[in-house]
């Protein structure tokens, strides 16, 4: 199954930078989204996730708070 | 059975483990995250070698050195206590249990937090113990910093370049930050200073829609859509029962990194070293990687 991944993140923020990187280290394409340029999509990523905290990963319409390696594992089948 | 486990993987931490890969140790690394406190500092302009270098990119060039060395790395892992054997410790985790000849502890800070009514409930939720990292999602919203200290000021001056209005709520009389961060807060037209006054609770309703503030047993409510706690740091030694430690709970050391039990080495943050500082934090790494090595070549 092809996964369709989405991250709502901020650039100096440092676990999203690990989330990314631990995504990149498994081959898995994502969508990046800066929320600190874009209020928009930060509005959708609290929506989704109902709370304000970055990284938010939107796997497959399923959502993760923060990074959560063993819960991401999990819904990428790794 | 391990020669070494190092617990955190900050500058301490990260140092100590390149020292024994090259010390050819048979080492396990047990960490939270990597780069501890380093990862969520702003701009860094006193780690020699590097005039200017972010949090990130610092902890990038740690992380990097580390791998090169082929490193037996537990991340997203949790000591939470040592049990003291004949020859060994033993180091339980929230995944599993490690015995090792010797032990580095270099688990450093976290953020202090504030313990009023709101703060649990409103975590993530409009509360943040991170400017560097949530900062931008409060653009154009006003917001509180709690705390009078460098960090409390160095978040300020970050959120004045994107909140509307930026209060500081400081429990003493004045400002303790440095005298240069302090002139540009004050500068600022964005900044309320409200020293002498205390927060009390937070409220809202999903999300963060206000804080109480008291001044003078005078309580007030001010509404701020964000709130940054900058109230200092705690050590993370209370996995380490059994080690002494001061009366801030920093692990005591003496010059060689060694705590009162044989075997167990401490450095960084969460130690009682004179200065913490990213160089500081990694000089002493260093001393502890060798310390233990010397420790073991003694006793084999």
């Amino acid at each position: 199954m092809d996964n369709k991944v989405k991250i709502y993140s901020i650039p100096t923020c440092p676990y999203c930078i690990r989330a990314k990187q631990f995504l990149k280290e498994n081959n898995i394409p994502f969508e990046d989204v800066d929320v600190s340029e874009n209020q928009e999509a930060a509005q959708e990523m609290i929506d989704k996730s109902g709370q304000m905290g970055v990284p938010v990963l939107d796997i497959n319409g399923e959502i993760v708070t923060g990074f959560d390696k063993d819960r991401i594992s999990q819904l990428l089948g790794l | 059975m391990y020669d070494l486990i190092i617990i955190g993987a900050g500058p301490a931490g990260i140092t100590a483990s390149v020292y024994a890969a090259r010390k050819r140790m048979n080492f396990l690394v047990i960490t939270k995250d990597i780069g501890g406190q380093t990862a969520w500092s702003g701009n860094i302009e006193n780690y020699t070698g590097y005039q200017f270098i972010s949090g990130p990119e610092l902890t990038a060039k740690f992380e990097e050195h580390m791998k090169k060395y082929n490193i037996d790395l537990k991340e997203n892992e949790q000591a939470l206590a040592l049990e003291r054997k004949e020859n060994s410790i033993l180091v339980k985790t929230d995944k599993g249990k490690y015995e090792t000849a010797t032990l580095i502890i270099a688990s450093g800070k976290t953020s202090k937090e504030l313990g009023v009514p709101g703060e649990k409930e409103f975590k993530n939720r409009g509360l943040t113990y991170c400017a560097t990292c949530d900062g931008p999602l409060f653009t154009g919203k006003d917001v509180a910093v709690v705390g009078g200290g460098n960090s409390a000021l160095d978040a300020a001056l970050q959120l004045v370049k994107i909140a509307r209005r930026v209060y500081i709520i400081n429990i003493a009389d004045n400002l303790t930050g440095d005298a240069i961060m302090q002139e540009k807060v004050n500068s600022s037209k964005k900044v309320s200073i409200l020293n002498n006054t205390r927060i009390t609770s937070i409220f809202g309703d999903k999300m963060v829609k206000g804080i109480k503030i008291e001044k003078k047993d005078k309580e007030e409510s001010l509404a701020v859509e964000g709130i940054f706690v900058e109230v200092g740091l705690k050590p993370n030694s209370a996995f380490a029962r059994g080690i002494d430690i001061n009366e801030n709970g920093e692990i005591k050391v003496n010059c060689r990194n060694e705590t009162n039990i044989p075997g167990v080495f401490a450095a960084g943050d969460v130690t009682d070293v004179v200065e913490k500082q990213i160089i500081i934090a990694a000089g002493e790494g260093s001393k502890a990687a060798l310390g233990a090595f010397r420790y073991l070549s003694r006793k084999r």
